[in-house]
């Protein structure tokens, strides 16, 4: 009966109750985006390495997981690593960042196109000249651009020589060399790439180089490892953004659901006073208001999820290079979880205010 | 228990503040009546008739004096145990019909035995007969604006009656009725008097809907008048 109720309610009045619930599903959406970006970022950066072919990633000290930028690393790393037992290939890239969620990879162009199995080109082809760059067809499709045409990076005019499939290193490529030159990083590289006789070798060779003299203090990860360090916990500032929006989630959500039930509250003065006359009691008052609370909060939930899958076909459609965002259903109890706790806490004072009410002043409210 | 009177008042007084002014709105009531009975109170607006009956109804407490209802004496109870006596003993018909907008008629009978702990039960046959009598058997799915005030009227006699309480509290129980609509109300409460026993206390100004009742009282400035007058 509470139930029915407490429908009825929410029935009556549709526009306080769809707007109750969209802004209580804003701020649910706000929390699954940003988690689905975090999440769909980092997991498409671990698919691009794992596309690379390699076996294991050689890193300049007092780098981590997730920070890599400037070219530390001499060039000549590359053949020295090469030469090791178990290594097939070896090849150095430059990685440049382009703010704010893409980055140039200089590349050996013949080397990591061996190391990948082949690039699949779907329009155009290899670099021609020094300023031609290789974009995916993400970033293509983001700045508009096909082959031929001539694209503007770091302040520079270079050509699109070729567009091609996603998911292999980088957004967007060019020639090692020209790279180098351009960030005053003349025979310097930012990582390297080895490619072993097979995965089976990985310990042992990461031990190898692990010893060798001056490298003592390269982090040195397999592909695997670098995939599974990928991750939103390990990201400390990432962490502290998402805790940051949980917590204007919670505020949006404590005041829309506390002025829609004080709203609500008064409109139904009479009725609280016609329920108590009937002699319901001070816990089914409060009982109704906060059922009602939930169920806002419930819906707001659903809408929020439904919303995120919105917010992720918009931002496929805008910036699908800048920006992947995935659909991550382990959030969807937690982002619900805020909502329906900032509903639950937003009803107390309308629901004890109701609970309180003094039936004879309620009866007699116009 | 049953022997003595059902409802027994003596030297009721209630003193509410408005303000810094102090308004005596019971003087010293004593008023008794006995199961079975419809009594008619009447007195002008202000003669404190409501606030009689939000006291009996256990809406509000009183300031002094003692009001036992079924042997059992409110000014002792506190709000847990008034809430009980609302649920189970006394019940209201309001000017205003007082129905949730939002329900049914069905429903808002429903609820009224919901809060009473009645709800999972199915309603006893008698119910059935009490539902005939009033005559809104077919207008139970409609919500109170699909309904004319008198249909309203009776669908809160029936929500007042569902628990089966020993007093029904009617409270101008015609004052937003017409004519024809008012008789019918006050016909209804004196079958449910004469036929299933209920005890009936009314309030009214009208005189026309006092005579109604077995007794009348009159109110006046916080008191019961000792005379009865004579129409």
């Amino acid at each position: 009966m509470t139930a029915r109720l407490v429908m009825e309610n929410l029935r009556h009045r549709p526009l306080r109750t769809g707007l109750s619930v969209f802004l209580i599903g804003v701020p649910v959406t706000l929390i699954l985006t940003l988690a689905g970006l975090s999440r769909g970022m980092l997991e498409d950066s671990a698919r691009r390495s794992r596309g690379v072919g390699a076996d294991i990633i050689v890193r300049p000290p007092g780098t981590s997981a997730f920070n890599l930028s400037g070219a530390p690393l001499p060039e000549g790393i590359v053949r020295r690593l090469a030469e090791e037992p178990h290594v097939v290939q070896a090849t150095g890239v430059l990685v440049h960042f382009l703010p704010p969620f893409t980055s140039v990879n200089g590349v050996d162009w013949e080397a990591i196109n061996l190391m990948s199995g082949g690039f699949r080109f779907l329009e155009g082809g290899p670099f021609q000249g020094p300023y031609d760059v290789i974009v995916d067809q993400f970033y293509a499709r983001e700045r508009n651009v096909h082959a031929g045409d001539r694209v503007d990076i770091m302040n520079r005019d270079w050509r699109v020589a070729g567009v091609i499939e996603p998911g292999k290193l980088a957004r967007v490529m060019a020639p090692l060399a020209t790279m180098q030159d351009l960030t005053a990083s003349s025979r310097r590289i930012s990582q390297v790439y080895l490619k072993l006789e097979s995965p089976s070798h990985i310990p042992k060779v990461k031990a190898a180089l692990k010893a060798l003299p001056g490298l003592e203090n390269y982090p040195i990860y397999s592909v695997e490892e670098l995939a599974t360090l990928v991750s939103v916990s390990n990201i400390p500032q990432l962490n502290a953004f998402i805790n940051v929006v949980v917590a204007i989630s919670v505020v949006i959500g404590f005041a829309v659901v506390f002025l829609s039930m004080y709203t609500a509250v008064l409109q139904r003065t009479r009725e609280i006073g016609i329920m108590k006359s009937l002699g319901a009691s001070r816990w089914m008052v409060l009982r109704i208001i906060l059922t009602e609370a939930l169920l806002l909060g419930l819906a707001g939930t659903i809408l929020g999820v439904l919303l995120a899958y919105g917010s992720r076909w918009l931002v496929f459609a805008l910036a699908p290079a800048s920006l992947t965002q995935a659909i991550v259903p382990a959030w969807w109890p937690r982002a619900g979880l805020i909502a329906l706790v900032a509903a639950l806490f937003g009803a107390l004072y309308p629901g004890v205010r109701a609970a309180r009410q003094d039936p004879v002043e309620a009866l007699a409210y116009e | 228990m049953s022997e003595g009177p059902l409802i027994e008042i003596r030297n009721l007084r209630k003193i509410y503040r408005a303000g810094k002014v102090e308004v005596h709105a019971l003087r010293g009531v004593d008023l008794a009546a006995a199961r079975g009975e419809f009594l008619s109170v009447v007195g002008p607006s202000g003669s404190g008739k409501s606030t009689l009956f939000h006291i009996l109804g256990g809406l509000t407490s009183a300031t002094s004096g003692q009001v036992l209802v079924a042997g059992k004496d409110l000014a002792a109870m506190g709000d847990a145990q008034r809430t009980e006596l609302r649920k189970k003993t006394v019940s209201f018909v309001f000017q205003r019909f007082n129905l949730l907008p939002n329900l049914t008629a069905a429903d808002n009978i429903a609820l009224a035995r919901y809060i009473s702990g009645n709800g999972s039960q199915e309603p006893d046959p008698q119910f059935g007969k009490t539902l005939e009598l009033l005559g809104i058997a077919a207008r139970m799915q409609h919500k109170p604006n699909e309904l004319s005030g008198g249909e309203q009227q009776r669908v809160a006699v029936a929500r007042a009656l569902v628990n089966h309480p020993a007093i029904l509290l009617a409270d101008e129980p015609t004052g937003n009725l017409d004519t024809q609509n008012s008789v019918a109300v006050l016909e209804l409460l004196r079958d449910l008097n004469r036929r299933l026993g209920q005890t009936i206390l009314m309030i009214t100004h009208n005189s026309e809907a006092a005579a109604y009742g077995d007794r009348i009282v009159h109110m006046r400035d916080g008191q019961i008048e000792p005379s009865l007058p004579i129409w």
